[in-house]
């Protein structure tokens, strides 16, 4: 997803009619621009508030971060309720279940609380067979359910699974056997191995102060030297928002396998009329199991790469059903049952809903001075009568504003689902096959019998319209 | 099958023994059938066969339980009572698509396409055992190439399917958007893309024209006579039913009223009466 | 002779029931040993039994409405625990304000000790010391809340009123966003102390600890019921919601005035939600944004325990969710303790699981 290769400015105006139909004919064209857009705005953002070269970076690793996390979640929910018309509403769960497994697979043993100290790899793969685990005895009996009681169904699995690990019962535990483990209760791990990617650059990952691989001299020297940018922890959330980059276009292409397959044609079949796919013989059951399993083993690893490695601690509060909410905003502004829309709903989520109002307050007390800072409603709308706005301003910037942001996502739901509730960016159809079905039609190679029989049927329209 | 005219008005324990009694050739056996639907009987106790390789009709005024009847065989509903055997199997209480699975799949009487599919990819839907529908064969590389090359041929025969069903020109276009004739005709398609033993087909014909009702009827005799397909057709033109199918079971009130040649069935009083008399 | 249907329904429902069965009889036994052995104080048992009939109450009480718009408009609306909040907060101001309205600035007051408004302790509301202002506390929730889910009705549901469930139920997961936050940004996020704990006369019955707020909540709250009892069983309008809640279609048809039903069924939900959520915090003491939206799931829980659509069903389902939460902390001791309400969830995914129509199921609506 690097906007690198967006030539967008680079184009001459006679030829922007040709990149609208590029836009319309290309997903990743569109996804491209749209990225290359949020990276202007962000970096104009920075501009503003006079960032330096370093904070700009800083700027544009945190929007590559969050945009690659919320359409990696957003792609596995859409694989389940976009193609399977599974209404999973227990995502945070899900992801706490990745993380958290993969947190107590490679903790140090002699850590607080302790783990079992497995390389990464092994805690990444345990984490999202666990969450697909976890899935599968979700699923099992309750795909059976109707729709909204499969969502309740899940919500108080998500809340179960929080409230385990919230719960000091497990804060630490012993496995039979004398192994050692725990979730930490309330206060969560926070001393699982540190971000692969630091090996990259570090000798000692889980230290900066442990000198530096040659990658790491090249890389941060000539950031040193050509850029002057010393520190080092931008460049390496940059990178980490790089990978996870490359990690959302490999799901992105497994997705989309899935969809254009004849496995993905019984997805859309049952979405469509389950009653249909049963009589042409398919197993519907095993076939949702099996979205549903795959779907949670993503929003697993979701949470590894986002709570996990992102994030560098687990705790239990990072899993409240606030969470699973944005991930279903993100897809429905995307448009459920398209992979692309998927990705943008997530970035649009990400960098719109959730980034950019962290930043507002501050560009708009920069540019308007604001002092004022009430720490009540009625303080801060007395002074309306007398004329005077700040204090209300005020309140609002620096009181209230994470509070209306979310008032703010509850009212564009309520939008979308009375005007666009096939989403945003429209309903896209991606037909479900592994070759393209157009093709392979070569006139007159038929049957003979059809042909004679087409004419004597008086070719083209050979029933009644009704 | 042989009928006799005294077989014609025996009741229906007499059916299902006779039934059982030529075993061999009967591909479909349904004994004693019963489907309550909360205080409300829709099927009452119906038994009748169907050879093995025939081309057998199933009449009877509105309410006289047909519909229920396919869609307890199909799986859709659960009989209350009774035994329905197909192929020498219990297939009573299977699930739809275990029905489908062993060979006797459906059309329904209001055609239910997908309408947010195409044409092409509601007829891909139907081969049975794809190796594409493992999830794992879809996605690593090397089986991939494997369902590439089956989607390629099944994308053969489907299109060969549309022309015979003369609805290529709509191939693309959303199943939604066809006529209810149109639908019927991708509906059959479909269910002929199965492979089936047995085809159900609820009232095919409704809102085809008459050319190509002659030449899809064509067709259903060429896959009996030449695949030895099994068709158990509803069908309300009597004109149809009296000249292609054979034998003949008349339902009504949820019981099968008579079984035979069209001819007998024609001139069957009581058949006469349950359509024509006072109590319907 | 139903060999297949029968056959299929008791294997299909026989694990569920067996399961139930064992697991219930070996805790009433394990019951009966420790009150017997002496691991468990009849007062004790007693407090628990208490406590689980008092939020049990509440649960029910906030269920009626959950149930009612569920069966008759056809989705789970999960704003329903912020109608509750909304309550809470707006019966909590007028209470706060009438009861210190003499000493404080009235804007401290009105939102509830925000910023630096006055403590709890020094306001001091409490049913004794301050009876009115409680009474007039309540009638305010129970009539901003009535308001509430008639306006958000109006703006939000009624225009998709024909659309599905699932669309309507995430409409509804926007409202309580926006509902739960517009408490935030109004009032404040964190849980606040209200009541004047100090000032709660408290009764000793047989060795059971019963205090006033409680009493009150139990008489209060079983005077609503008896109220929701005579409007349904006694008015035209009350056997027309009846008859909705049992069968929407079939009430269409029979020329009930559907809009007018609908509306009904927000002012008697939205009300009792109004009236549950303003209870909750006398007996909790304390309130929070959050307060409607953590019941939810247990409100949740008994609604599908008694029957999507009936009334007495949440009553009754609100008081099995209440005892069992409470009565769980009998064998969740020390840090298991924090795994009563995963219980209740259990509960109710279990009833889902294998009696989706209610553990009454079956018998008609009312």
């Amino acid at each position: 997803m690097s906007p690198d290769g967006s030539p967008t400015d680079r184009l001459p105006t006679d030829r922007l009619d040709g990149f609208r139909e590029l836009l319309e004919r290309s997903d990743a064209a569109l996804v491209l621009t749209a990225m290359a857009a949020f990276y202007l705005l962000f970096l104009s953002i920075g501009a503003i508030l006079n960032y330096d070269l370093a904070g700009l970076i800083s700027i544009l690793g945190q929007v590559t971060f969050f945009t690659a996390v919320y359409a990696l979640v957003v792609l596995a929910l859409n694989l389940q309720w976009g193609y399977a018309g599974l209404f999973n509403i227990g995502i945070a769960g899900f992801m706490a279940v990745g993380v958290y497994t993969m947190a107590m697979l490679t903790a140090p043993p002699t850590g607080s609380p302790p783990g079992l100290g497995l390389p990464i790899s092994v805690g990444i793969v345990g984490g999202m067979v666990a969450a697909a685990l976890i899935g599968l005895v979700t699923a099992l009996p309750a795909l059976r359910l109707r729709a909204d009681y499969l969502a309740i169904v899940t919500v108080a699995i998500s809340e179960i699974i929080r409230l385990t690990y919230n719960s000091p019962a497990f804060s630490t535990f012993t496995l039979p056997g004398g192994i050692a483990l725990g979730t930490g209760g309330a206060n969560g791990i926070g001393n699982f191995p540190s971000n692969p990617v630091r090996a990259i650059y570090f000798t000692d990952p889980s230290s900066a102060a442990s000198g530096t691989t040659p990658i790491g001299t090249a890389v941060f020297g000539f950031f040193e030297n050509v850029l002057g940018v010393f520190r080092s922890a931008v460049i390496v959330d940059l990178t980490y928002g790089l990978v996870l980059a490359v990690v959302v276009v490999l799901v992105y292409t497994l997705l989309a396998r899935v969809g254009n397959s004849p496995f993905g044609r019984v997805l859309k079949a049952i979405r469509e009329d389950e009653v249909v796919a049963k009589s042409l013989g398919k197993d519907t059951n095993r076939f949702k199991i099996k979205t549903f399993m795959l779907g949670c083993a993503l929003m697993g690893l979701a949470g590894v790469l986002w709570q996990g490695f992102g994030t560098g601690a687990v705790y239990p509060q990072a899993f409240r059903p606030e969470l699973t909410f944005y991930i279903f905003i993100a897809v429905i502004i995307g448009g459920a049952g398209s992979n692309t829309g998927s990705v943008l709903g997530g970035a649009v989520f990400a960098n719109l809903l959730f980034l950019l109002p962290q930043y507002l307050p501050n560009i708009i007390e920069q540019t308007f001075a604001i002092e004022a800072d009430p720490n009540n409603f009625i303080a801060a709308i007395g002074p309306i009568a007398a004329g005077e706005i700040a204090p209300l301003l005020g309140y609002v910037l620096n009181q209230r504003l994470p509070a209306l942001r979310f008032v703010f996502v509850g009212v564009l739901l309520v939008y979308l689902m009375q005007n666009r509730p096939e989403g945003l960016l429209g309903h896209r159809t991606e037909t479900a096959a592994a070759v393209d079905l157009s093709e392979g039609h070569t006139p007159g190679t038929g049957p003979s019998q059809a042909a004679d029989a087409s004419g004597a049927a008086g070719g083209e329209g050979g029933v009644d319209d009704e | 099958m042989s009928n006799t005219g005294a077989e014609i008005e025996r009741d229906e324990r007499d059916a299902a023994t006779a039934a059982a009694d030529d075993a061999d050739d009967q591909l479909l056996r349904v004994g004693n059938l019963r489907k309550e639907f909360g205080g409300i009987t829709a099927v009452d106790g119906a038994s009748f066969a169907v050879a093995d390789g025939s081309l057998t009709g199933l009449i009877g005024p509105n309410g006289a339980g047909k519909s229920t009847t396919f869609n307890c065989i199909t799986g859709i509903h659960e009989p209350t009572a009774g035994e329905i055997n197909f192929n020498g199997e219990d297939i009573a209480g299977l699930a739809p698509n275990a029905v489908a699975d062993r060979g006797l799949v459906r059309t329904f009487q209001i055609a239910r396409e997908l309408a947010e599919m195409t044409v092409l990819e509601n007829l891909m839907l139907a081969p049975k055992r794809q190796q594409g529908e493992s999830l794992y064969r879809s996605v690593l590389p090397t089986f991939r190439n494997g369902v590439i090359e089956e989607e390629t041929e099944l994308r053969e025969a489907v299109w060969e399917s549309l022309e015979f069903f003369e609805i290529d020109h709509l191939a693309e276009d959303r199943a939604g958007t066809l006529s209810g004739g149109q639908r019927k005709l991708l509906e059959m398609a479909r269910a002929l893309m199965t492979d089936p033993d047995m085809l159900l087909l609820d009232e095919p014909f409704a809102g085809v024209n008459p050319t190509l009702e002659t030449k899809l009827l064509d067709r259903i005799n060429q896959l009996r006579d030449e695949e030895g397909l099994t068709f158990l057709l509803v069908e309300h033109d009597m004109d149809i039913i009296m000249e292609h199918c054979d034998p003949v079971i008349v339902m009504h009130q949820g019981r099968v009223l008579a079984e035979g040649p069209p001819e007998e069935i024609r001139n069957n009083e009581r058949v006469v009466d349950a359509y024509f008399g006072d109590d319907i | 002779m139903e060999p297949y249907a029968r056959g299929r329904r008791l294997v299909r429902d026989q694990p569920g029931l067996v399961v139930v069965a064992v697991a219930a009889l070996l805790l009433v036994g394990d019951l009966i040993g420790k009150l017997t052995g002496g691991g468990l104080t009849p007062a004790r048992f007693g407090g628990f039994v208490w406590d689980g009939l008092v939020i049990g109450l509440l649960i029910g009480l906030a269920g009626i409405g959950l149930s009612l718009t569920y069966s008759i408009l056809g989705f789970a609306n999960f704003a329903h625990g912020d109608y509750i909040s909304w309550g809470a907060f707006s019966g909590w101001a007028v209470a706060y304000l009438l009861a210190g309205i003499d000493r404080y600035a009235a804007g401290g007051l009105l939102l509830i000790g925000a910023g630096d408004g006055p403590a709890p302790g020094d306001v001091g509301v409490s049913i004794t010391n301050t009876p009115l202002s409680i009474v007039a506390g309540l009638v305010v929730a129970v009539a901003f809340t009535v308001g509430v889910s008639l306006l958000v009705d109006r703006v939000v549901y009624r225009p998709i009123r024909e659309a599905d469930g699932i669309t309507l139920l995430i409409a509804s997961i926007g409202v309580a966003f926006a509902l739960r936050y517009l408490i935030v940004f109004f009032f404040y996020s964190g849980r606040q102390g209200v009541t004047d704990i100090s000032r709660v006369p408290s009764y000793d019955i047989g060795g059971v600890v019963i205090n006033a707020h409680e009493l009150t909540i139990v008489v209060v709250g079983l005077a609503l019921m008896v109220g929701v009892h005579l409007l349904l069983q006694r008015t035209k309008l009350g056997k027309a919601m009846r008859a909705m809640a049992d069968n929407r279609d079939l009430a269409q048809v029979t020329g009930i005035p559907v809009e007018g039903v609908i509306r009904t069924t927000w002012i008697l939900g939205g009300g009792l939600a109004g009236a549950a959520g303003y209870l909750v915090v006398l007996t909790q003491g304390t309130i929070a944004y959050d307060l409607g939206w953590l019941l939810l799931l247990l409100i949740f829980a008994a609604v599908i325990m008694g029957g999507i659509g009936s009334v007495y069903g949440a009553i009754v389902g609100g008081l099995v969710i209440g005892l069992a939460s409470r009565l769980s902390l009998i064998w969740l001791t020390g840090d298991l303790s924090s795994f009563a309400e995963p219980v209740a969830f259990g509960l109710m995914i279990f009833v889902l699981l294998f009696r989706p129509e209610g553990i009454f199921g079956g018998v008609s609506t009312a």
